[in-house]
């Protein structure tokens, strides 16, 4: 149900941001929304969620989810506390392979057409195309520079040439290079809270992945900071596929494409930012979104 | 409303006027009665330590000449000597101790809370080495003068490293797990996430985050060994001589003090006091070395 709900409304005019009820426009340079945005959503699928029950062991966590994430927008997961989204975000990349009991039960997630459940999946390969940001920055204690070629040297890259570029690369990608660029050899526990998480932005991008998954990334950061980010989120999607778990209502009406609501572990409406903002067909939605519960 | 909060500086009409004063109630008694006890208790746990402390170096260090480091011990009667056979032969059981049990005590710990959390071999192997670690030290040395002693008929350096391996390895396995199980989930998630494999994990993250713990932990073992006895008479026994294969008897600074204070001459009981005194300088310097390399490469 909730996968026509969202394909139809791919079809229709979307309404943009800027006019949205709900969505803030406190000052925060929320960004402008591009003019071929009703074409992107139509853009191909990179992930299909395919009716997908999910248990941590005995309790069922997710619901026969299905919907799919398109390629190089942003796709924020939004509800209250406890409604699956983290756990499904979690599935994209089998984070959740690493608790005890943690199971897919039912139903297969196909990133760019491959089950990611299938036995002959190297979930290793899978972690580097579907990079992490999570939730507090977690920032190695290492200095800066190793903080963001962890992932190459890894893969056993030594060519000193190339982790310099890559370093440089990625914190202008995170919109971190000009802060930090005379103290790369320093920790990067010296950092600001927002510097840190740019820092682990730079590092899963270093990887160069086609996902990246953001795990509520700015609940840790002041305003100004989170602006930051949301910035470069803005700017990473000309290149990625960005997932977002926020339980910032604003933060997803500002820098996401589709938002995806989730309530007691299903999936209750996805659609378009704007539309899910302004006219979400479902009650549940308005009153989540409203704050009227959660 | 705003108006209401902003005028609001005076008092309230309806509060009294607030009682600060100090009163003499049960409860406050009771808390002045507890930090009493709490410093008596200190105070007492403090006496053995600081007694026995200041017996070995006021008995130990007036006597020490930096000639007791290179000679060897003296026969029964004699002025001089020294107990640099001792030292020497310390140092080498602590180190082959040291050798044996690091590397299997930190891999076991790894195995315990990397790949095998909360299974029931963990469960089992930390039960173990807790049994382990309140294992009279004398066992140690019966057993491996069962195993090694008495199959290979000598006494050596190799069996008392061996015997003390066995009395460290549970201390470093418990350390070492504590250590690990302390680094935070969300280390091991980025390196994970980052592509890395459970190996990768451990070597680049978790285990450098947890060192100077295992350090630490390495260290109380290393202390405890140097200063072991019983487990080095039935395996490393003692000689006059200079250590020359690890297949022979070896002198330590344990068993010297152990010899040296009790007979009746007093140029060894002195002996043994700065033979005391020397091993807790050593043991305190090991501690400090290696806390300053640790930091260091942090």
């Amino acid at each position: 149900m909730s996968f026509k709900t969202f394909t139809t409304a791919m079809d229709e005019p979307t309404p943009t941001l800027q006019t949205g009820k709900v969505v803030p426009s406190s000052g925060v340079s929320s960004p402008s929304p591009t003019p071929d945005k009703s074409a992107r959503l139509n853009a191909p699928t990179v992930i299909d969620i395919n009716n997908v029950d999910f248990y941590y062991s005995a309790s069922k966590a997710l619901h026969g989810i299905h919907f799919p994430i398109k390629e190089k927008l942003v796709t924020a997961f939004i509800g209250p506390s406890g409604c699956g989204k983290s756990t499904l975000l979690r599935c994209l990349n089998r984070m959740n392979d690493l608790i005890d009991g943690a199971r897919i039960g039912a139903g297969s997630i196909k990133i760019s057409g491959v089950d990611i459940y299938d036995p002959s999946v190297d979930v290793i390969e899978l972690r580097k195309r579907v990079g992490m940001v999570f939730q507090k920055s977690n920032p190695f204690p290492k200095t800066v520079y190793e903080n963001v070629v962890y992932g190459l040297r890894l893969q056993g890259v030594r060519d000193k040439a190339r982790l310099d570029e890559t370093v440089e690369r990625s914190l202008r990608g995170a919109a971190l290079w000009e802060e930090v660029r005379d103290r790369l050899h320093t920790s990067a526990l010296g950092l600001s809270g927002g510097q840190q998480q740019r820092l682990c932005i730079a590092r899963a991008i270093a990887v160069e992945p086609e996902i990246i998954l953001m795990d509520e990334p700015c609940s840790a950061l002041d305003p100004i900071a989170t602006v930051k980010v949301e910035e470069l989120i803005h700017r990473l999607k000309q290149d990625y596929t960005i997932v977002i778990v926020t339980h910032n209502m604003q933060q997803a009406g500002r820098c996401s494409d589709v938002t995806a609501f989730f309530y007691m572990g299903r999936l209750i409406e996805i659609d378009a930012t704007g539309k899910i903002f302004t006219n979400p067909s479902q009650k549940q939605t308005e009153d989540y979104i409203s704050g009227r519960f959660g | 409303m705003a108006a209401t909060l902003s005028t609001a500086t005076g008092t309230a009409p309806n509060s009294r006027p607030m009682d600060l004063t100090r009163k003499r109630r049960w409860r406050s008694v009771f808390s002045r009665g507890m930090d009493v006890v709490v410093g008596l208790v200190t105070l007492a746990a403090l006496v053995p330590l600081v007694s026995v402390l200041y017996m070995v170096v006021s008995r130990g260090a007036g006597n020490f000449r930096w000639s007791m480091l290179w000679q060897l011990p003296p026969a029964a009667g004699m002025d001089g000597g020294g107990f640099g056979n001792a030292l020497v032969g310390t140092l080498i059981l602590v180190s082959i101790g040291t050798a044996v049990s690091v590397p299997g005590g930190v891999l076991t710990a790894i195995f315990l809370t990397e790949y095998s959390l909360g299974s029931k071999s963990a469960r089992t192997i930390r039960f173990c080495a807790k049994i382990l670690s309140g294992l009279p030290s004398i066992l140690a040395g019966v057993f491996i003068f069962g195993v090694l002693v008495a199959t290979t008929r000598t006494f050596s350096v190799l069996a008392g490293g061996l015997a003390l391996g066995i009395l460290m390895l549970p201390i470093i396995i418990l350390a070492t797990e504590e250590a690990l199980l302390r680094v935070p989930r969300f280390l091991r998630e980025a390196s994970l996430a980052l592509g890395a494999n459970p190996t990768q994990t451990v070597l680049n993250v978790t285990l450098p985050a947890a060192g100077s713990t295992i350090i630490t932990g390495v260290m109380l073992a290393v202390a405890r060994a140097a200063g072991e006895t019983a487990p080095i008479i039935f395996t490393a026994l003692f000689t006059s001589y200079w250590i020359r294969s690890l297949h022979e008897p070896t002198a330590s600074m344990a068993v010297l003090i152990y010899n040296f204070s009790n007979v009746p001459y007093d140029n060894m009981v002195n002996m043994a006091w700065t033979a005391s005194f020397v091993l807790i300088v050593v043991v305190l310097v090991t501690n400090i070395v290696s806390h300053f390399v640790a930091n260091r490469s942090k």
